[in-house]
């Protein structure tokens, strides 16, 4: 589904991701995990399609297309999603009207006729079940005075209802309580499909207890210095990130 | 140089010819205020850049131009001025060409102590509360464009609603300038009163109108100069709702006055959304002169092309215990400009006073220009004051965040500027108005079917 090769990503004059290879595979879940700083979020922005961050070297196919050539709304057409690790609040975009929209503009993609506001709603209210959200949210301004766990929440409601094909998870997990992680993790559990990827970046091991993954990445200084199963986030648990950051610096 | 894009001559010439027609016609009792004012606007003449309140609005332009009468004649059909009056009104006034226009206009159900009519007749047989209030609340001796109104108007609108009188739906006051060959002036007039225990909603529309047959309405008519004038009193405990729209032509000057004198205990909602003119400025002049009144003052401009819009205000706390809000929203594109000047003078005796002021302005294009200017002017020790002012294009992260759902990039910005300054317009108590304003909002802004169109 998603092949990343060697891409190298910078800002200014700052190289933030140095060669990062990854292959996905439709039904797999990935974990990326690192200390603050590694580029994990970089790498979940770029591939959304951050405008800020310019690609210098790689490439990135998607279902066999150049993923680095679409806009950010044609890779959304095109069946991606990232939950923000910062959702934005826009004042006076109300959160419903907002996600009919971009769910009418998913299926006129799909070519599948565009739902009235009844049929919304219905749909709505069933996926909001999913993360136990609460409804008051929908009409209310998109992300405007969330808390944070309602934010995250309202990210995986929007997952859920964009039904993507690849989503991508960034720190979703950072600064939630145990009831909030849950519901978040029962999200993406109930996702979760033979047809569906989901790489959920993240920093620590807790999320995972909840989430299982197939692959577990860490990444350092812009590389992928280590991949393995998910006993793997169980060894970086109990160990840390310094010893592969004394192996990494030993190999360079 | 100045002299001459001052001057007040052929305003001086019109003046004495109206006083020899008004002649032996009643009125009477009005002409000693007209002299001095016509005088004092002589004196005066129109302001220039030279002076602070002025600074950023160059009406040399205006001041150049011969503006000669409008013409009376000119009968404008019903289907021309439906655009301008949405549904549910309890009473509409319109004048066309500075002109009281009957055949437009219905005052037939409303309740018993409102009085909504054309102020020209009432002028000839005045009666107590017109003496009491017209010309006696905007002053004129340093304000020469309310001078020059004071000196020339000749029509306009009158509310009057009686003590304890509640009109639950709004009266529209509206003021059109039709196409004419050469550039005419107009001077609005509007007197309200809301005795104490009073509520009223009322809306005040200027626009320019196109010629009949003529296509699209936003080509509007040739130059034209709007001096107009609004006094509006809110009694003891009295509620008004006021909202102001202007849709002026493209080639238009739009010069209004709006000065509000709220009694104690009363409260204000105002909004002003700004659509259309070459040139406009509104000064709004508020002053609590009783403790515990309340004003929101709100304002939206949509500005496109080389459109120029100042608004003025002067918010004065003279009594303790006063609220004021002040919420002014600006989007520019083209080479629009706007300025936002908001003076907030607490007097010493008005302690308790809770004043607050924003200014947000969204850029659309680099080309763009805002001049925003908070002035606090405190006297009293124990007040709140706020202030803050924006100025900003699109956030990229909120663009960002919208398309990544899914959205075009279009319809990204579209939406997000809607939002700004739906703000605004979602803030008007008046439902048919505001769902107008709305749809209008819609057709206007980047990415509607009328992108940039100025009116």
């Amino acid at each position: 589904m998603l092949e990343i090769r060697d891409l190298h990503v910078r800002v200014e004059e700052h190289e933030i991701l140095k060669g990062i290879d990854l292959t996905v595979r439709a039904g797999e879940v990935h974990s990326i995990m690192g200390p603050n700083g590694s580029g994990k979020s970089t790498l979940a922005q770029v591939l959304a399609g951050r405008e800020t961050f310019e690609v210098t070297q790689g490439q990135v196919l998607y279902e066999g297309r150049n993923l680095l050539e679409l806009t950010p709304e044609e890779r959304a057409c095109a069946g991606l999603f990232l939950a923000f690790q910062y959702p934005v609040e826009i004042p006076g975009v109300s959160n419903s009207h907002f996600l009919k929209t971009a769910l009418n503009a998913l299926r006129r993609q799909r070519g599948q006729p565009p739902l009235d506001a009844m049929e919304f709603l219905a749909l709505a209210r069933e996926r909001m079940q999913l993360v136990e959200m609460d409804e008051r949210l929908l009409h209310r301004a998109l992300n405007e005075g969330f808390s944070g766990g309602e934010k995250k929440r309202n990210e995986v409601f929007q997952m859920a209802v964009l039904e993507p094909k690849l989503a991508l998870l960034d720190e979703t997990d950072s600064g939630l309580d145990i009831d909030a992680l849950r519901a978040v993790a029962q999200g993406v559990n109930r996702l979760r499909s033979p047809q569906r990827a989901f790489i959920i970046v993240t920093h620590y091991q807790r999320l995972l207890n909840y989430i299982v993954p197939d692959r577990v990445h860490v990444l350092l200084e812009g590389r992928i210095v280590r991949s393995g199963g998910k006993e793997l986030a169980l060894e970086l648990e109990q160990r840390g990130y310094g010893w592969l950051e004394q192996e990494a610096a030993r190999a360079a | 140089m100045i002299q001459t894009l001052s001057r007040p001559g052929p305003y001086i010439a019109e003046f004495e010819r109206l006083e020899t027609r008004r002649g032996g016609r009643g009125g009477a009792w009005l002409m000693p205020l007209r002299r001095a004012a016509m005088a004092r606007f002589a004196e005066l003449g129109f302001p220039t850049t030279d002076q602070e309140h002025w600074r950023h609005t160059n009406l040399a332009p205006l001041a150049a131009t011969p503006f000669g009468p409008a013409d009376p004649d000119a009968h404008p059909g019903p289907e021309q001025l439906a655009p301008l009056l949405p549904a549910g009104q309890a009473a509409r006034l319109v004048f066309v060409n500075g002109r009281f226009a009957p055949e437009l206009s219905d005052t037939g159900s409303l309740p018993e102590g409102v009085l909504v009519r054309d102020l020209a007749p009432a002028l000839e047989q005045p009666d107590a509360p017109l003496r009491a209030h017209l010309a006696r609340h905007a002053a004129y001796r340093d304000q020469p464009l309310v001078a020059l109104n004071s000196a020339l108007f000749e029509d306009g609108a009158l509310v009057h609603v009686a003590r304890g009188v509640v009109v639950e739906r709004p009266i529209h006051v509206v003021f059109v300038t039709t196409r004419q060959a050469a550039p005419v002036v107009t001077y609005p007039r509007t007197l309200i009163v809301a005795e104490a225990q009073s509520a009223l909603s009322l809306v005040e529309a200027f626009a320019g109108l196109p010629p009949p047959g003529s296509q699209p309405p936003g080509a509007g008519a040739g130059a034209y100069f709007t001096n107009a004038v609004t006094e509006l009193v809110a009694g003891e405990n009295a509620h008004v709702d006021y909202c102001k729209v202007q849709r002026e032509s493209a080639a238009a000057f739009h010069l209004h006055t709006l000065r509000i004198s709220q009694q104690c205990n009363s409260t204000l909602a105002a909004h002003a959304v700004t659509l259309g003119g070459r040139l406009a400025r509104t000064d709004l002049h508020a002053t609590f002169d009783g403790p515990g009144a309340g004003a929101a003052l709100e304002g939206l401009a949509l500005l496109a092309g080389t459109q120029h819009a100042d608004d003025h205000l002067r918010v004065e706390h003279l009594q303790p215990h006063c609220t004021s809000r002040e919420f002014y929203k600006n989007v520019l594109s083209g080479q629009a400009r706007a300025v936002f000047t908001g003076r907030i003078c607490v007097a010493r005796t008005a302690q308790k006073t809770d004043a607050k002021q924003t200014n947000m302005n969204l850029l659309l294009s680099d080309a763009a220009r805002v001049d925003t200017r908070p002035q606090l002017e405190i006297f009293a020790d124990d007040v709140k004051c706020t202030h803050g002012a924006t100025i900003g294009q699109l956030d990229p992260d909120a663009l960002f965040y919208l398309r990544s759902r899914g959205l075009p990039d279009g319809a990204a910005r579209q939406l997000l500027i809607q939002a700004f300054a739906g703000e605004i317009i979602d803030r008007i108590p008046a439902e048919a108005l505001r769902t107008q304003l709305r749809r209008e909002l819609a057709a206007r802004l980047p990415g509607g079917a009328a992108p940039g169109g100025a009116a």
